[in-house]
């Protein structure tokens, strides 16, 4: 199936398949009306879907470099839009994303046009450029645009630090939605999400890793429209959510004006448990400062042109035009998703506090919504709670608390869908980590095997044996991934923010100048990459260690100070270093052409 | 000047004009995030709310495929377009 013309077969395979997966869904509904308990759809839904992602990644194994690294660049430019979209979404933007925005309204709304409006510049700056060069892997560039082992192994470290700390939150996720579905602990859940992300990117590497991210993409992006559209039906606000929604979140604006924001004391604070938060800002209305707001979506921007995983997705198609074209797919494809998560946000808001719906629980009285169904379960699972702190028996606006994820996991059940939603809502979330973490571990494991292994320590080494290094390194980062992630240290957003600084800070000027500056040298590389990398990791521990930081930089946007000292000595030590010999002048010349031979490599 | 001085001449007046137009949808209108909000915007929702929600995203979208038509018309005409479909 995957061998022979497969590419010429795409729209037919990923046709059939998402009428299987439709299919699926119908099946358990059916299952559902005649008694299956919500445990055993739980555990269908991630066991079938990951099933068929390690039946495609079984499929797409391969024995050829070019396969392993770059999937043969041949995928389509629509198919590797979908790839990359699963890739980039993940956990986070799945599970937490419409309850970032349910709770912090205008000041996170920033990271939407962040992770989004960042696409222009890997469209414009980067991703043509990079598909020319024909690298394996953002190191590559790096190292053969710059020459030296310095520079390419300093592009290593920090690909590393991004997209460790990245890659932790995601395997984190799979372990958190793993236990919750399968009901085993969350420790062993971490193992059983880390095995299934590596059966999927084992064999085929690269090659396996787009083709079970586009069965990702489907899955995903059915679990999220899906309730959103059926919530806003059900609910009366508009068939068409995205275009309908304005009485409601106006008549959110009423009830907040109405109800007040109450602060809560400390000590009532102190008996909520902890990651619960209650509604204390405005739905729609400007929270943020203009600086608050712009810095923040301006380090996700930068920060998402730097990510190796995201950049080496589009090594992966069969022309630079393609490569260019590819990028507006991918934000397409996101776009689907990022549009509907304030939707369900406001959705599920008024569900909540609207005194006048049936699902409403403000002003009704404490002892009636501790008796609900829905409370009981999610309060029980440590996502609500409600407390008089007042003491006039009745529920207020500051007197409930939820978990993030609530809002993603908790309104289906709450609106009244049936529960064969919630375990495709488990699955889509499962397939967000899933795609994601595969990414970054392929990307982390074929740098360190590229281009550390290869290019530096062992150049004569064959491909087989390029191979097993290269499958050996990907189950290591993945185990350590894993272990680090069973310590739960971060929140899953915080470190996923954090991934992006270090990126900026490290590899944003390093890459962009290497196509528009021809002047850009080694040297001037090498100090932009190692001090951005270490300012920026420096304002981070000095702020995390209550350093009161300068210009409104938190510890969310220090890579606009790592990027900032990247940028600056990376243009001075240049200037005060030789130029560039003129085969690497030559070498910038033919990347700034489309056509004709790519810089390394045989296509 | 050299055919495909030109080129990247014409090359890098786009980039500034993509460049441009990202920055006024990602960074320039949020500089008046509050006073904007005041004003109704497109389906009846806040107009700087609209523009976090769906506004700046699908902006972007387009953008995308509008410079990605416009670089390959810039190839053609110096004869730098690969051969081929994708």
């Amino acid at each position: 199936m995957i061998k022979g013309n497969f590419i010429d077969n795409l729209p037919k395979v990923y046709g059939i398949y998402t009428g299987g997966f439709l299919a699926f869904i119908i099946i358990m509904a059916i299952g559902e009306q005649m008694g299956m308990t919500s445990k055993a759809i739980g555990i269908c839904f991630v066991a079938f879907t990951v099933a068929i992602y390690a039946i495609i990644g079984y499929l797409s194994r391969t024995a050829q470099a070019d396969a392993y690294y770059v999937a043969g660049r041949q995928v389509p430019t629509v198919f590797n839009g979908m790839a990359t979209a699963a890739d980039w979404m993940s956990g986070a933007s799945f599970v937490a994303m419409a309850g970032g925005i349910y709770f912090k309204g205008y000041g996170y709304m920033a990271l939407l046009v962040g992770w989004t409006g960042g696409y222009v510049l890997v469209a414009s700056l980067l991703a043509p450029y990079l598909r020319k060069f024909g690298c394996y892997t953002v190191p590559d560039f790096i190292g053969t645009r710059y020459g030296g082992n310095l520079s390419r192994f300093l592009a290593v470290v920090v690909l590393t630090v991004a997209s460790f700390t990245y890659v932790t939150a995601q395997i984190n996720a799979t372990g958190t939605i793993a236990s919750v579905a399968l009901d085993i602990p969350f420790q062993y859940a971490v193992y059983v999400g880390l095995i299934s992300i590596l059966l999927c990117s084992m064999l085929g590497g690269m090659r396996g890793v787009t083709w079970t991210q586009v069965a990702q993409y489907i899955v995903l992006i059915i679990a999220y429209l899906l309730p959103v559209f059926w919530i806003s039906n059900k609910m009366g606000a508009g068939f068409f959510p995205h275009f309908m929604l304005a009485d409601e979140v106006a008549r959110i604006g009423e009830l907040e004006q109405q109800f007040g924001f109450v602060a809560n004391s400390k000590e009532n604070l102190a008996m909520v448990p902890k990651g619960l938060a209650g509604i204390t800002k405005a739905h729609s209305a400007v929270n943020a400062s203009p600086w608050q707001f712009i810095s923040l979506a301006l380090a996700m921007m930068m920060g998402t042109a730097s990510l190796p995983h995201v950049m080496m997705r589009y090594f992966t198609t069969p022309s630079v035009k393609a490569a260019r074209k590819s990028v507006g797919w991918s934000l397409f494809f996101i776009f689907l998703l990022y549009s509907s998560a304030p939707m369900l946000a406001t959705l599920s808001k008024l569900s909540l506090i609207d005194p006048s719906l049936p699902t409403g629980i403000i002003g009704k009285s404490i002892a009636e919504v501790q008796s609900i169904d829905w409370y009981q379960n999610w309060n029980q699972a440590n996502l609500m709670f409600v407390n008089d702190f007042n003491g006039n028996g009745t529920l207020e606006l500051n007197e409930f608390f939820m978990g993030g994820k609530a809002v993603v996991l908790a309104t289906p059940e709450i609106a009244g869908l049936p529960y064969v939603i919630s375990g495709l809502v488990a699955a889509g979330g499962m397939a967000a980590a899933m795609s994601t973490a595969d990414g970054l571990i392929l990307a982390i494991a074929n740098a360190i095997s590229h281009d550390v292994y290869y290019k530096i320590i062992d150049p004569k080494a064959e491909t087989a044996k390029r191979l097993v290094v290269a499958r050996v390194l990907l189950v290591v980062i993945g185990f350590a991934g894993a272990t680090i992630a069973a310590l739960e240290i971060q929140g899953i957003l915080g470190s996923v923010i954090w991934a992006f600084d270090f990126a900026m800070s490290g590899l944003f000027f390093p890459l962009v100048l290497g196509v528009w500056w021809k002047r850009a040298n080694k040297e001037g590389a090498c100090a932009g990459m190692a001090l951005g990398l270490l300012s920026g990791l420096g304002y981070l521990i000095w702020v995390r260690n209550g350093g009161s930081g300068f210009l409104g930089i938190t510890q969310l946007t220090f890579g606009i100070f790592g990027s900032a000292v990247s940028l600056v000595s990376m243009v001075v030590v240049s200037l005060m270093t030789s130029a560039p010999n003129a085969a690497t002048q030559k070498m910038v010349d033919d990347v700034r052409v489309p056509a004709g031979k790519s810089i390394i490599g045989r296509n | 000047m050299s055919k495909q001085e030109q080129h990247w001449e014409k090359t890098r007046g786009l980039l500034f004009m993509t460049l441009a137009i990202w920055f006024v949808f990602s960074i320039g209108i949020f500089l008046f995030g509050a006073e904007m909000n005041e004003v109704g915007g497109p389906f009846g929702y806040p107009l700087t709310y609209w523009f976090t929600c769906q506004g700046s995203l699908g902006i972007f979208v387009i953008l995308i495929f509008w410079f990605a038509n416009r670089q390959e018309k810039i190839d053609e005409e110096f004869g730098f377009s690969e051969r081929g479909d994708d």
